[in-house]
């Protein structure tokens, strides 16, 4: 415990890079505001767009921009949610609907296909972890042509929610796989074994012992798995037409014109979707870390 | 008594693993079969209708089926467009990808030792990557257009821009604006991975380093960098494909235009934006992206695959 305290005071002084007996720890100042930097370079951004939605229009557009707010509306929100063109609250709707109906889905088939990845031995395991994994590095623009074809001619569900949920199950399955199969891996499994002994089928351990347990992970995976398809553009882009399944994030750039910027309602409508995800961030970075890292580092 | 009976028992039994396994073998492949089914489907199949289209004359009209070969990849290697779209992809995605791990190592290395308020710092760079492309491309146009962003205020009272002009009207500056907010995004991304992997170093060696008379940069080079590697790689493969595939970022840049254009932007321009005419060469450069996608992919994991034996 000494020895782990002495080196850690070793280390951060000789990365100060200055030599001072006792005292000021200049290595450790250094380092917080460097931190201090970074974190105001995450986040500045999202502070300017914040203000500007609240400003007049005057104010948006005064020359020297300005860094605290003057003035304060809400017309910007009012706009953006009543607007026809593109029809926001709507595309909203269609977004959290569309995410949530396909992280269900994705969760049904891809929390079976982690179990057996993490809990089972069969021929072919490596195999089809590499072919999930792998359909993430596909570029997406190559799906879209024959999926458009299809949608319009074969089965005509263009424009409606399926056309979406389809395509969003194979940028959402790989992501919930890898997730659950890491969480389901930490199961302790003894109480799998325990189960059994008292006479459950392999389902019904499935469905009683192990999901119940697993529902932290779970629902971190879904948070995952929603957050990833509510930020898709190309497919909500290019598999609908208008605001019958048109997704919040095509709508976005929708209310800008020809050669106009609408600053006060674009503004308005980022800070809309993103407040949500940033408290979903807030109170699941803990385990969205870990499950994201638990996979590279343990390999 | 039942508790050292039951010892016993336990200790002459199959290990935990192959007594949870199923014996027939047939249960795992019941589990998995959903979700290769779906990427078969979803996934697969339509790569390979991709390239069926991008050899068909004119798919969207009744009589346009015909087979023309090789004719769309040709016209479209022969565009000027296409070439830069080439070029600007490239160029967008090796200079992000390495901004973003330089930074990201730099970051993850600032926040390797425990301090109050790590939590917090994480949080606060992870929130940028939770959200869509689209809306970063948004936020920071807000603060770059020539109107009134922000950001071209400061860069106009430094001198970097003409009065009036903006980062977004050359196309050198789009690409300078893209790499911007990519690198924005994505070195957390790049930071916490790299942080996990940092500690799983074992602090022993570098104390026993430390005693052999290393200093730190020889500790990096010697101790650190060759125990992320995996990570790093893992990470690189990603981002780069990631990059690669561009398309949100450059279609709120340029607003929809097409000054400026990714494989990807530029594969969608044909397909929806031009006439029908267009839209089999714009699925023949989705397919060209894939290809790229496919060997890099390649090359990156048979590297690692090679490094680490």
């Amino acid at each position: 415990m000494a020895k782990q305290a002495l080196a850690v005071t070793t280390a951060s002084v000789t990365a100060g890079r200055a030599r001072s007996k006792r005292g000021t720890n200049w290595g450790g100042i250094g380092r917080y505001i460097a931190l201090v930097v970074v974190v105001f370079l995450a986040l500045a951004p999202f502070y300017w767009t914040a203000i500007t939605s609240i400003k007049v229009d005057a104010e948006i557009n005064a020359s020297p921009p300005t860094l605290f707010p003057q003035s304060f509306t809400t017309a910007n929100y009012s706009q953006a949610f009543l607007s026809i063109q593109p029809a926001f609250a709507k595309d909203l709707l269609n977004s959290t609907i569309v995410a949530i109906l396909t992280t269900l889905l994705a969760l049904i088939f891809g929390s079976i296909c982690a179990y057996a990845i993490a809990r089972t031995k069969f021929r072919g395991k490596g195999g089809v972890l590499a072919i999930v994994l792998s359909v993430q590095m596909f570029p997406l623009i190559a799906l879209v042509g024959p999926l458009f074809v299809f949608f319009t001619s074969t089965i005509n569900v263009y424009n409606t929610y399926i056309a979406l949920i389809i395509p969003y199950l194979v940028i959402s399955l790989p992501v919930t796989v890898y997730f659950l199969s890491s969480f389901f891996r930490e199961l302790p499994a003894d109480l799998e074994e325990a189960a059994r002994v008292d006479g459950c089928t392999r389902l019904g351990t499935l469905w009683r012992v192990i999901f119940p347990l697993a529902a932290p992970g779970v629902f971190t995976t879904a948070i995952i798995s929603f957050i990833t398809v509510w930020n898709d553009f190309l497919f909500g882009l290019t598999m609908t037409a208008d605001s019958t399944a048109q997704t919040v994030t095509v709508a976005i750039p929708l209310f800008n014109g020809e050669h106009l910027i609408a600053f006060g309602e674009v503004s308005a409508a980022a800070v809309i979707v993103t407040v949500p995800l940033a408290i979903m961030v807030l109170f699941l970075q803990r385990r969205i870390v870990s499950g994201l890292t638990a996979g590279a580092v343990k390999g | 008594m039942s508790a050292t009976i039951r010892t016993e028992a336990l200790s002459t039994r199959k290990p935990l693993r192959q007594r949870l396994s199923v014996g027939k073998g047939w249960f795992p492949y019941f589990l998995v079969s959903p979700t290769l089914i779906i990427i078969a489907l979803v996934a697969a199949y339509p790569i390979i209708d991709s390239v069926r289209l991008s050899l068909l004359d004119n798919p969207l009209i009744p009589s346009g089926s015909t087979f023309v070969g090789l004719r769309n990849y040709i016209q479209i290697i022969g565009d000027p467009a296409f070439q830069g779209s080439i070029g600007v992809t490239i160029i967008f995605s090796v200079t992000s990808v390495a901004l973003e791990t330089i930074l990201g190592l730099g970051v993850a290395l600032l926040m390797n030792k425990a301090f109050p308020g790590r939590g917090l710092v994480r949080t606060a760079i992870l929130i940028p990557f939770a959200f869509p492309t689209i809306v970063s491309a948004t936020i920071w146009t807000l603060m770059l257009n020539a109107q009134n962003g922000v950001l071209t205020y400061v860069f106009q009272s430094l001198h970097l821009l003409a009065p009036g002009d903006s980062l977004l009207r050359t196309t050198p500056g789009v690409i300078t604006a893209a790499i911007l907010i990519d690198v924005w995004k994505t070195t957390p991304f790049m930071a916490l991975l790299l942080l996990a992997g940092l500690q799983v170093i074992p602090n022993e060696l570098y104390e026993a380093a430390s005693v052999d008379g290393s200093n730190r940069w020889q500790q990096f080079w010697r101790i650190t960098f060759p125990l992320l590697r995996s990570a790093l790689l893992i990470a690189l493969l990603f981002r780069l494909l990631d990059a690669l595939r561009a398309f949100d970022l450059f279609y709120i840049l340029t607003g929809g235009g097409r000054q400026v254009q990714t494989i990807g932007l530029y594969s969608y321009a044909n397909m929806f934006v031009g006439t029908t005419f267009d839209f089999s060469p714009g699925v023949a450069a989705a397919v060209i992206l894939f290809l790229i996608c496919a060997v890099v992919g390649v090359v990156v994991v048979s590297f690692s695959r090679i490094s680490r034996n």
